[in-house]
């Protein structure tokens, strides 16, 4: 089987749907010209390799770049087949831009894509290091929601120290992300795993405590 | 005489016109070589009010149709936009206004009653298009068949299926909905400004829009977009009238808001005050009305009073906008007002201050829209190249879960098209179907939200529970409108979904009503062409007449005379009947029975030009 380059990623040949006996290895047939059924993984749709680490600027322009050829306002006047797989590619190219620009997004989407499950359960549990923390929080938390006014300096402490921890999770995500783009290493994928869950977690404290402190502040 | 037919050739693209379909006036406009224009009606007049009257003798639109809210109030219909895809029960405060009648049975289309018919909001609006489609093609002097039409930004999916539904009883194929600020900042050609980041505000008849957009290359990509659809002009003069209608039964002891007439008069009256108080320190709102006046002078500073906090409800989301754009006011470059209301003071000073820039006004904010139209359905016929829309959904699309819970697919302010897939399985052994209910809102619980459709997944195959494994697919159009496909996981089939829209004509509705407007169609095209028979019977009668005062009839053998004297007898017989054909026919055998003398008259005009020349 002969394999062509679909962006960087290689792609088993396909025949036109149109004129049926042209091999395919672009987005438009190079014969008929129709518009051609688009891989379906971002990545490949793109047409850069898969990193986490990944140019947002760059990613951008392919994205504009993509939208000109894709968009179904330039097959407004073609045939029904060619109409299809413009919708179909362009809200490829949309969704796939939406995942790929946000690092949270797109670390999810390639843990996904290597078979890690992200699933419901994720940013419930209490990272164990964060307990004693949490706790005190959430006492706090019930003292300003029964009209205590006293709590209101530790939350805006507490505001401040888990806005802290995002941004170093962050920055440890980004470390990680390159680690993943070098070793390609699913035990890499695996702390990634880890720190996404432990993102969310503070993220969802952060925005309940944000939540309670706008009620106060009025 | 035979014509020349000149051959253009065959290359020649189908004529696509962009519309502005809005709650006060509608616009119809073309882009031509010189760039967009707007095509009059046969009146002259650019705008045509968005108003429709069923009389005894036909349907009235626009100029014609607002002179009879005043005299058949009750089968006469404005602000028809307010009601697409809308339930009765969404609508009950502005039915209260409104002159007409519910017709019973309404429930998730609502149904007006308009003298001996009953019509649907998608049908009223199709009439709207209808004249618009028509003059157009008396512009154009062709078919027109296509067309991109506009709707508020902040539209949902019931409303934009019921305006495509009206472009297609009206017999237009809608290429596109376009969404009205988007339109706008396509007219305004901000894209010679290479790159930036622009604010369109757009406060209409009945509908606010806000969006945030950043231009690259001639790509205009939307950042976010927020709004009312139950905010504009309307809300001002409804304002009006109720203080106008206190102050009426105050003085005149009388309460008159049960009586149409009365309160449509009044209606004339406010609007004029209030486009009066756009350049006026003050107006009067004066009303005569069953031998009574009342006039009431306004200040601007009072009506500034009045109307702020209907203002006000504009600025809140504008600034959830400028948040969801991820854009601070300063990295705003430009700002562009759309809409006739923005020619109210209090409406720019407020945008000047929330955006601290001055916004552009230089384009007539009611033809911004229609001329953006014209240059979207200039771009999906190829007329227009290097611009790119890329526009988003205004509302997250969720589907219901346990507990009355909402779980979003599809956010607010994604970019369209946009999808998301979601697996479904059965709860119950044997269970042949699975409904889904599809909301849209950003609200947690489905009670909070705007139910969209419900999706029957029909005919699974029966298995034990939680064995099913079904994908569906929800897919936003580049329309903002929602299709939904589904298959099974493990045979890879592809599996029906039934749809039942919540609010909103089935498409079987849909086919029925563009059957029946077809035949109306038919009719009007015969009347049409009565017409015009008429006319060309009107100028033969004429030049006949005229003929014999000339010598040359008289010099006629009377047989000759006599014939043409019968053929003119027996056109004035058919000229009253509704047969085209007939008169045509009658006025063949009159320019027959003509053709002697014409030429007699024609060798006498020769003689006499050759008279006076020199040979």
């Amino acid at each position: 089987m002969r394999y062509f380059v679909y962006g960087l990623t290689m792609e088993p040949i396909s025949l036109c749907w149109q004129c049926g006996n042209t091999a395919v290895c672009e987005l438009v047939c190079p014969v008929c010209s129709s518009l051609q059924k688009p891989p379906t993984g971002f990545f490949q749709f793109f047409g850069i390799p898969e990193e986490l680490a990944l140019d947002v600027n760059a990613l951008q322009s392919r994205f504009y770049e993509l939208s000109r050829k894709v968009h179904p306002d330039h097959f407004a006047q073609k045939s029904a087949g060619e109409r299809e797989c413009s919708l179909e590619a362009t809200s490829i190219l949309n969704d796939g831009y939406r995942t790929l620009r946000d690092p949270i997004r797109r670390a999810e989407y390639v843990l996904d894509q290597h078979g890690f499950d992200i699933g419901e359960q994720r940013g419930n549990n209490v990272p164990p290091e964060l307990l004693e923390e949490v706790f005190e929080l959430n006492e706090a938390l019930e003292e300003i929601r029964s009209g205590d006014d006293s709590a209101r300096p530790q939350l805006e402490k507490a505001e401040q120290d888990f806005t802290a921890m995002l941004t170093a999770s962050d920055n440890e995500l980004q470390q990680e992300f390159l680690n993943f783009d070098r070793a390609r290493s699913d035990d890499v994928l695996k702390k990634i795993r880890g720190i996404l869950n432990r993102r969310k977690y503070i993220q969802n404290l952060v925005s309940e405590v944000h939540k309670e402190l706008s009620a106060v502040r009025g | 005489m035979g014509t020349f037919q000149i051959d253009f050739g065959d290359h020649r693209k189908p004529r696509v016109v962009g519309i502005d379909l809005g709650t006060t006036n509608s616009l119809v406009a073309f882009m031509d070589l010189t760039g967009p224009r707007i095509l009059p009606g046969e009146d002259g007049d650019k705008l045509v009010p968005s108003v429709v009257s069923i009389t005894d003798n036909g349907v009235l639109v626009g100029n014609s149709a607002q002179k009879a809210l005043m005299t058949h109030p009750e089968r006469t219909v404005y602000s028809v936009k307010r009601l697409m895809g809308r339930g009765v029960s969404d609508v009950q405060d502005e039915l209260k206004l409104f002159p007409f009648q519910i017709a019973p049975g309404s429930d998730s289309v609502i149904r007006l009653q308009l003298g001996k018919e009953t019509l649907t909001p998608p049908e009223v609006s199709a009439l709207i298009l209808r004249q618009l489609k028509k003059n157009a093609e008396a512009e154009l002097g062709e078919p027109v068949t296509q067309a991109v039409i506009t709707v508020p930004a902040y539209f949902n999916d019931a409303q934009r299926q019921a305006t495509k539904d009206a472009g297609r009883i009206a017999g237009l194929e809608v290429l596109r909905l376009v969404n009205e600020p988007t339109a706008a900042s396509l007219a305004y050609g901000l894209d010679k400004r290479q790159n930036g980041v622009i604010a369109v505000y757009d406060l209409g008849g009945g509908t606010f829009d806000i969006s945030i957009l950043r231009l690259h290359d001639g790509i205009f990509e939307v950042l976010a977009t927020n709004g009312d659809t139950h905010l504009g002009g309307d809300d001002i003069d409804n304002l009006l009238i109720r203080i106008g209608l206190e102050d009426i039964a105050s003085e005149w002891a009388e309460d008159i808001s049960g009586n149409q007439e009365g309160v449509q008069r009044l209606r004339r009256a406010v609007i004029r005050a209030k486009e009066e108080l756009s350049f006026q320190p003050s107006a009067i709102i004066d009303l005569e009305y069953k031998g009574k006046r009342y006039q009431r002078e306004l200040t601007r500073e009072n009506y500034e009073r009045l109307i702020q906090p209907i203002v006000n409800r504009t600025l809140g989301p504008c600034r959830s906008c400028i948040a969801d754009a991820g854009v601070t006011v300063e990295q705003i470059d430009e700002v562009v007002m759309v809409g006739g209301s923005t020619r109210i003071p209090l409406v720019r000073q407020a945008v000047e201050a929330l955006f601290r820039a001055k916004p552009h006004t230089e384009l007539n904010p009611d033809e911004v829209v229609a001329l953006g139209a014209a240059v979207q359905a200039g771009i999906l016929s190829g007329d227009v190249e290097n611009k790119l829309l890329l526009d988003v959904t205004p509302l997250s699309l969720g589907i219901e879960t346990m507990g009355g819970i909402v779980e979003k697919l599809i956010h607010r302010n994604s970019t369209i098209p946009a999808s998301a897939t979601q697996q479904f399985t059965t709860a119950v052994d044997g269970q042949r179907n699975v409904l889904i209910h599809v909301v849209q809102g950003e609200r947690e619980m489905v009670k909070d939200s705007r139910s969209l459709a419900r999706f029957d997944l029909k005919d699974l195959a029966p298995q034990p529970a939680g064995l099913a494994r079904i994908e569906v697919r929800f897919l936003i159009d580049a329309n903002g409108i929602l299709n939904v496909t589904a298959r099974d996981v493990r045979t890879g089939k592809e599996q029906s979904v039934e749809v039942k829209p919540s609010y909103g004509l089935s498409d079987d509705q849909v086919e029925a009503m563009i059957l029946e407007s077809y035949e109306k169609a038919e009719a009007d095209f015969k009347e049409r062409q009565v017409r015009e028979a008429r006319v060309e019977a009107d100028n033969i009668l004429a030049a006949v007449e005229k003929a014999k005062q000339n010598p040359a009839y008289e010099d006629l053998e009377e047989q000759e005379r006599d014939a043409i004297t019968k053929a003119l007898n027996e056109l004035l017989v058919v000229y009253h009947s509704d047969d085209h054909i007939f008169i045509r026919e009658k006025i063949e055998e009159l320019n027959n029975a003509t053709q002697k003398l014409a030429e007699n008259m024609m060798n006498t005009a020769v003689r006499g030009a050759l008279k006076g020349t020199k040979i």
